[in-house]
């Protein structure tokens, strides 16, 4: 039998409001002294400016895949960044000039902790660890990329959304005088995408704050962007610049663009083709030219963390 | 020779003797020879309003070399298609080129252009007599469904089958304008 009874002690008169507010910095201070006791070092984010600078503090996170990473070449060079132009060299080319600060990030809508956040602030809160993460485009090629970022979930949790919040949304910069790219009106500018609250808060959800152990490059969307390893690529959103929690589900920019096409969960699918092409194989970049697709895995492989999320939901008909 | 660089080009950049190919050699080789057919194409369609503007008869020698140069990289382009992007799996073939339309379209200008090749030897033309005439009309209808294959592939970004169905539109253009005024004259 269950008794409910109220605690006669309450919560206030064990912890201060002011070590209660600080309890990330007064745990993290313990976790200096345990960490430098035990010789181990992970806090507290800090990303520097630098271009191609080592990040510091990475810790190996967890799901990571034992495949082999693309090389640093592979992935810094063949990207989708409509920003920057619409080729697969494109980015590379065209965002060596771009300075990602100061940069800051805008968090609005139905949360407790809104604000303008400068990039700083907005990730030092959090761990950084290392995720070695499949990418599949809804291209039909696909990558292994050892990013480096700060779990999504912690990110929701400590911007407290309230009860109202079924969706995140995320925008990328639109800076036509910086982005090459927004010059022409590819796509509707700025960039957005969209998340679930259960899908931004499923532990494989990051944002990228690096590439193999080092500052994450302009071109794959520096200075902080989106990796949610069971969704098709455009998810990803790059240069993310504002951040909103939502009732209602957010538009995102592909399924602005061909709704037919684009669908608003994209998540990987072999069963369901893309109308103008199949997307039951994929091409692993990096394998040669005389190497065969290989198939594509339901969820990108991840169905074990995520297929729960889409119990009684028609994938065919929400693609 | 020349019309041979690009050719010539790939298999040095795949061996990295002059360039590379980037991360996805199989798109780029295939982007390349689609390219390029489109090219040679609206070459060989430049021939004739080119040789009327100008008076360049000599032009006309090389038409039916552009012709099976078209047909050479459009070849390329299916085998790259065929061989490299689909590994030779017959079931995955067959789907793309019946659920996919743009496959289908791009198919069956191979197929038109492998009728036209067989038939551009000296010989075929004389023993065809006129319908050898209508049956290379089919050049026209092989450009379009070119470009269409092109714009239709395309993700969203058409600039690049923008400027080529722009091209295609003058050269087919010009001979109808060049029709019309001429029914006009005898008139």
């Amino acid at each position: 039998m269950l008794i409910k009874k109220p605690s006669d002690i309450r919560p206030s008169e064990i912890t201060s409001e002011h070590n209660y507010l600080n309890r990330r910095e007064f745990m993290r201070a313990g976790a200096v002294v345990g960490g430098s006791l035990l010789g181990s070092s992970a806090f507290s984010a800090i990303v520097p400016e630098a271009r191609g600078a080592k990040l510091a503090n990475v810790e190996p996170g967890a799901f990571s895949t034992d495949e082999t990473p693309n090389s640093y070449e592979d992935i810094t060079t063949y990207n989708n960044y409509y920003e920057f132009g619409t080729g697969k060299a494109d980015p590379f080319k065209n965002a060596q000039d771009f300075e990602p600060r100061p940069w800051s990030i805008t968090v609005e809508g139905e949360c407790e902790k809104t604000g303008i956040f400068d990039f700083e602030d907005f990730v030092k809160p959090f761990d950084l660890e290392e995720r070695i993460y499949r990418m599949r485009c809804v291209e039909a090629w696909s990558m292994v990329i050892p990013w480096v970022g700060i779990s999504l979930a912690e990110v929701v949790k400590y911007l407290q959304p309230t009860s109202k919040a079924r969706y995140v949304a995320f925008e990328t910069l639109n800076d036509a005088s910086r982005m090459p790219g927004i010059r022409r009106r590819t796509l509707d500018w700025p960039y957005r995408e969209g998340l679930t609250i259960e899908e931004a808060t499923n532990p494989l959800s990051i944002l990228a704050v690096g590439l193999y152990g080092e500052v994450l490059p302009n071109q794959n969307g520096a200075p902080i962007r989106l990796v949610v390893p069971w969704k098709y690529g455009f998810k990803g959103i790059k240069g993310i610049v504002r951040m909103r929690f939502t009732e209602r589900r957010p538009k995102t920019s592909w399924n602005m663009s061909q709704p037919r096409e684009y669908g608003f969960y994209a998540n990987v699918n072999p069963e369901v083709d893309h109308p103008r092409w199949s997307q039951a194989r994929e091409r692993r970049i990096g394998s040669g030219i005389f190497a065969s697709k290989q198939p594509t895995l339901m969820f990108n492989g991840y169905g074990e963390k995520v297929a729960h999320l889409y119990k009684g939901l028609d994938l065919r008909r929400n693609y | 020779m020349i019309c041979l660089v690009p050719m010539i080009l790939v298999v040095t950049d795949a061996t990295e003797l002059t360039g590379r190919l980037g991360a996805n050699p199989v798109e780029e080789i295939l982007d390349r020879f689609g390219n390029w057919a489109l090219r040679f194409i609206m070459i060989t369609l430049a021939v004739t309003p080119l040789r009327r503007l100008t008076g360049w008869n000599w032009l006309t020698r090389f038409r039916r070399m552009f012709g099976l140069f078209t047909f050479f990289y459009v070849l390329m382009h299916f085998l790259t298609w065929l061989i490299l992007d689909q590994g030779v799996l017959l079931s995955a073939i067959l789907e793309d080129l019946v659920e996919r339309p743009f496959i289908t379209i791009g198919f069956a200008a191979l197929v038109l252009l492998t009728a036209l090749a067989v038939t551009s030897t000296n010989g075929m033309r004389r023993r065809l007599g006129r319908r050898w005439q209508t049956l290379h009309n089919a050049t026209y209808l092989i450009a379009i469904l070119g470009v269409w294959h092109y714009w239709w592939q395309v993700k969203k970004d058409i600039a690049e089958p923008l400027i080529y169905a722009a091209i295609l539109t003058v050269l087919l253009g010009t001979r109808v304008w060049w029709r019309w005024t001429r029914r006009r004259q005898r008139r």
